[in-house]
């Protein structure tokens, strides 16, 4: 009954997510949740390896810029076909996320997130002042929409809003799939305690690499669906100030939950929108919002319902049925 | 020989925590390591089991070098070990926690798991089965749902040695696994090793309290300030003047 109410809930919140845009018919409301979706599967990679493998990562806002600046340069001045470019784009950024990945994984906690918040720094640096490249301050312009599948066309806000849905589906689905295997059990090991899973034989550098590489994919990719979507990159898009966002709609979601990406990053990038007005100052109220949460709900919005569900059900006398941590 | 250290040597900074120790271990018995707080008792497990480097020495397992194996390739040989401090995911079930102690034994990678290939179910089931296998060997079938921050200290020992045992070892390495339990609770603990070495386990085990090990270990060593001062059977350690000396807080140069 539970699984079927869990069910019938994931496949209402589905169906609402293909008519919205034929309900709303607001190009306003699509190409803001467009925009989420995008942020959410940048925010899906960050939280397998902050959430379920317990590396704090400082720099997927960079790896989310070398995605777009990637799949920019690729289709602007290579004039490549989108759809090559964006493989093509994954692969530079996860290339780039190994290369990084071996460094950075040698060290722990928050010299790990120290380390990575330099790293993201430095490649906001080389996008900034490689003029020649990137286009420094100016930007890279002209970066056209996805190009057509066959008949299917992406110029309209509707056709690119189930695009990137699309993606973000198959996103959710792969990590649910990861969360939920040996590899997934392997992780949480390893974010439990490094020492117990290297005794049970786990080769911990390999698996954290693994998740490192996985996360810096899904920042790539969302990067690269970025660049295609608003058509105009700078480098600000890897500024500590977007990894910083990102993170906050990870950590208001809930870390190391399924839900938690999305329900954070719609939630906080819906209230933002509302909160335009307030410009810079938005901060003084998501700061204090997000130190709040810290410290009564560490587990975030989702993982805080789900905790809650939880007791409940212990409490009404039901057999103590054993909650796995990746429920949410 | 089993396992076999010669001169195995660890310094910390000046300190000798380890300090030229040769000792061996027989198949299929129950060794001991004993000697008071401090005597480098299980700075000499993480030397064996890969966690720390010695500074000088070797160790052999099966008359191989093992020395500068990394702590997980140890593991797979068939060599496992539990924490004198159990630092088990409180936030899941003894089950859930005990699955993944077999992985070692198992191939699937992440392709397996994006496409929930036959493979994963497979090594999945195999996981599970070997959980139950080894939770039922321990003695927590009824607690095997319950979540790791519920259930006793004792309980919790038990599940960590049941997660020893799920990367099938050949032998295993317990660091004060009756340390912070009541005296039953560690009878039930002494019947436990006792049943598995029976299966056929090799068992070296740390304490600290001597009258504990008299009664089940085979072959004892006594390290007092990192240096082996005594090994032999129960019978000879408890008539060796320097053991005794040592555990009347006299030190070992005394
Ligand atoms: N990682 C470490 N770094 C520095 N000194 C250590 C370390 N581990 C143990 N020691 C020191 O080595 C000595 C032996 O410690 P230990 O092996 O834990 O003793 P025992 O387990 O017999 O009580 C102690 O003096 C301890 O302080
Ligand atoms: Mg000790």
């Amino acid at each position: 009954m539970k699984i079927m109410n869990k069910r019938t809930g994931l496949i209402a919140l589905f169906v609402l997510a293909i008519l919205f845009p034929l309900i709303f018919q607001n190009d306003y409301y699509t190409h803001m949740l467009t925009l989420s979706f995008i942020w959410a599967i940048a925010v899906y990679g960050i939280n397998l390896l902050a959430g379920y493998t317990g590396y704090l990562s400082l720099a997927h806002a960079g790896f989310f810029a070398i995605g777009a600046y990637s799949l920019g340069l690729l289709t602007v001045k290579a004039e490549m076909n989108f759809w090559p470019a964006l493989v093509l784009a994954c692969l530079i950024t996860s290339v780039v996320g190994l290369l990084i990945g071996v460094i950075a994984l040698r060290t722990k906690e928050h010299f790990f997130a120290i380390y990575t918040l330099c790293v993201g720094y430095i490649i906001y640096l080389v996008i900034d002042k490689w003029d020649g490249l990137t286009g420094g301050v100016r930007g890279l312009i002209g970066i056209n929409a996805p190009s057509n599948i066959g008949p299917i066309t992406f110029e309209t806000a509707e056709s690119q809003y189930y695009l990137v849905l699309t993606f973000l589906v198959v996103v959710i689905f792969v990590i649910y799939r990861i969360v939920h295997s040996l590899t997934g059990r392997t992780f949480l090991a390893i974010r439990n305690s490094e020492e117990l899973a290297q005794t049970i034989g786990i080769s911990t550098m390999k698996n954290k690499l693994t998740a490192f590489v996985l996360s810096t994919f899904f920042a790539g990719l969302a990067g690269a669906l970025y660049a295609s979507f608003v058509r105009f990159i700078g480098p600000d898009i890897g500024s500590t100030a977007i990894m910083f966002d990102l993170l906050m709609y990870l950590l208001v979601g809930g870390i190391g939950t399924l839900s938690g990406p999305l329900v954070g990053t719609l939630m906080l990038v819906i209230l933002s929108q509302n909160l335009q007005f307030l410009q810079e100052y938005r901060m003084l109220i998501f700061g204090p919002i997000l130190t709040l949460i810290i410290i009564f709900y560490p587990r975030g919005i989702s993982g805080s319902f789900f905790d809650w569900k939880r007791k409940r059900r212990n409490q009404t006398g039901n057999v103590l049925k054993p909650i796995k941590v990746e429920e949410g | 020989m089993f396992i076999e250290t010669k001169n195995l040597t660890k310094k910390f900074g000046g300190l000798a925590a380890v300090n030229k120790v040769d000792f061996h271990i027989e198949k299929g018995k129950i060794n001991a390591i004993i000697g008071p707080n401090g005597a480098g008792k299980s700075t000499f497990f993480n030397l064996i089991s890969g966690f720390h480097r010695p500074s000088s020495g070797t160790v052999l397992f099966k008359g191989t070098d093992i020395t500068k194996l990394p702590a997980n390739k140890i593991a797979g040989l068939g060599i496992s070990r539990t924490f004198q401090t159990t630092s088990l995911f409180e936030q899941s079930t003894v089950l859930d926690n005990v699955i993944v102690g077999h992985r070692l034994r198992t191939k699937s990678n992440l392709f397996d798991a994006i496409l929930r290939t036959k493979r994963l179910k497979r090594e999945e089931k195999a996981c599970r089965d070997k959980a139950m296998e080894v939770i039922e060997i321990v003695g927590l079938t009824h607690a095997s749902d319950k979540m790791v921050a519920s259930i006793s200290q004792e309980e919790k020992k038990r599940t960590a040695i049941a997660l020893a045992l799920a990367t099938d070892p050949e032998i295993i390495f317990l660091d004060e696994p009756a340390a912070g339990i009541n005296s039953d609770e560690t009878q039930g603990l002494i019947n436990l090793i006792k049943q598995l070495n029976q299966r056929g386990l090799t068992i070296c085990l740390i304490e600290h309290k001597m009258s504990m090990i008299m009664n089940l270990a085979d072959h004892i060593m006594v390290l007092n300030y990192g240096e082996k001062i005594a090994e032999g059977t129960p019978k000879e350690i408890s008539s060796n003047d320097d053991v005794i000396k040592a555990y009347l807080g006299g030190s070992a140069s005394a």
